[in-house]
């Protein structure tokens, strides 16, 4: 574990390949606890692949990297993993699983309580979508969904992947007033968008081209 | 490890049960083939060739194939795979319960083809069911292997890749359940036919308990 006033996320020179491609080309970056990162970029700049990287969703090819005390080239990436609340842009769920039984399998899976799962539904405004399907869902609700598998694991560490697609101006804000309790609370947000995020908190904002991170963030 | 593997057992089994794939897709797959080797062999000879237990488990394996590569396409879409790896599931646990699933479903399946090979091949009742504990012994073999074979040839090309793969490991077990069924209904012994099962399963579990969860990052 690192000490207590190193940055919650610290890369160096971070590489992550894939099929001998390089998704991430020499990432330096710093990540303070309890604060909200932006990553913006063009399409293929590696924001993606960053998101993942934090999460330990993927290896480190080269450099060093660590993620809340974990060391991503020779920690237990399985160990982050469940600090980690993850809403990435395709669905996140079963499909022939309803709304309430796709949070119940992941509360279990955590053992968490499954007295938080209504509210949590109730929260994002799919109270009355509790035993539909996930396969029935629109793309909105199942954004919605995915948020409120994010209020269940009250994970650490928040990685949204273009949170924002396919959602109404009236979802966009449930997100933001999300996202800013998650960020009062103390989570680490880290957002991967296209556009300006209506959280009042201030954000660091990282601008991402060619899989490194460019000189203006 | 245990409680993992029933909660990722009773998910999949409960995906199984609203999306009904295994009941109106698979298992009539398996009753046409079982038709179809009926018809091949003819009605005069389909009871006296003696073929019944081969065509009983090589209809078994190819409807193995299809139910495995459902058991881990439910899993491969990049965000529930994604979301799914941030719970942080013990990989021992997901390959037992993923395997039980499978176990299953598969003895599902073998109930209908056991009595369509009965009705179709004219297999003899009385030593189909002598066969019956070589057949879950096989079924449970054709479930661990199926599912770390799966889960190693996961991917875009899952369903072409998955028999190149699976089959040859799955030989020993075609083998030795034809050889025990046919030993069943001539009255033969069986033990060592069951050893031969039971060692393939015993080396299975223990593989995919060691290995699932580096063929899941792989």
């Amino acid at each position: 574990m690192g000490s207590g006033d190193d940055p919650f996320v610290r890369l160096r020179g971070a590489v992550v390949v894939a099929g001998g491609f390089p998704l991430l080309s020499g990432v330096d970056l710093d990540i303070e606890r309890a604060s909200l990162t932006v990553l913006t970029g063009a399409n293929g700049a590696g924001k993606t692949s960053l998101l993942r990287l934090l999460g330990g969703l993927v290896a480190l090819s080269a450099g060093t990297g660590r993620v809340a005390g974990v060391d991503l080239a020779t920690g237990d990436r399985r160990e982050l993993r469940r600090r980690v609340g993850w809403l990435g842009h395709e669905g996140s769920f079963y499909d022939d699983l309803t709304a309430r039984e796709n949070l119940t399998f992941a509360a279990r899976a955590l053992r968490l309580p499954l007295g938080g799962l209504d509210e949590a539904l109730l929260r994002v405004g799919l109270s009355h979508r509790a035993t539909t399907p996930a396969k029935a869902l629109s793309a909105g609700q199942r954004r919605r969904l995915a948020l409120a598998w994010l209020l269940v694991r009250r994970a650490e560490l928040w990685l949204l992947d273009e949170p924002y697609a396919a959602l109404d101006d009236e979802a966009r804000v449930l997100f933001d007033e999300v996202i800013d309790a998650a960020l009062v609370g103390g989570a680490t947000v880290v957002v991967s968008a296209h556009q300006a995020l209506g959280v009042r908190r201030a954000s660091t904002v990282v601008r991402l081209a060619g899989g490194h991170v460019g000189e203006d963030s | 490890m245990i409680r993992v593997a029933w909660l990722v057992a009773g998910k999949d089994l409960r995906i199984e049960a609203r999306s009904r794939v295994l009941l109106w897709q698979v298992v009539p797959f398996g009753v046409i083939a079982l038709v179809l080797a009926g018809l091949a062999l003819g009605p005069t000879r389909a009871g006296a060739s003696g073929a019944g237990p081969g065509l009983f488990y090589l209809v078994l394996v190819l409807v193995a194939l299809l139910m495995i590569t459902r058991s881990h396409a439910i899993e491969r879409s990049a965000g529930t795979r994604s979301s799914v790896a941030t719970l942080g599931l013990d990989p021992a646990g997901v390959f037992l319960g993923k395997a039980l699933a499978l176990l299953v479903e598969l003895a599902s399946a073998a109930i209908v083809l056991g009595a369509g090979s009965i009705l179709l091949l004219h297999t003899p009742l009385a030593g189909t069911l002598r066969a019956a504990p070589s057949i879950a012994l096989a079924l449970a073999g054709l479930a661990a292997a199926g599912t770390l074979y799966g889960a190693l040839a996961a991917g875009e090309g899952a369903a072409t890749l998955l028999p190149i793969l699976a089959l040859p490991a799955m030989a020993p077990l075609l083998v030795a359940g034809e050889r025990a069924y046919s030993a069943a209904l001539s009255g033969a012994g069986l033990w060592q036919w069951w050893l031969i099962l039971a060692t393939a399963l015993v080396a299975y579990l223990g593989l995919g308990v060691l290995l699932y969860g580096v063929l899941e990052d792989f």
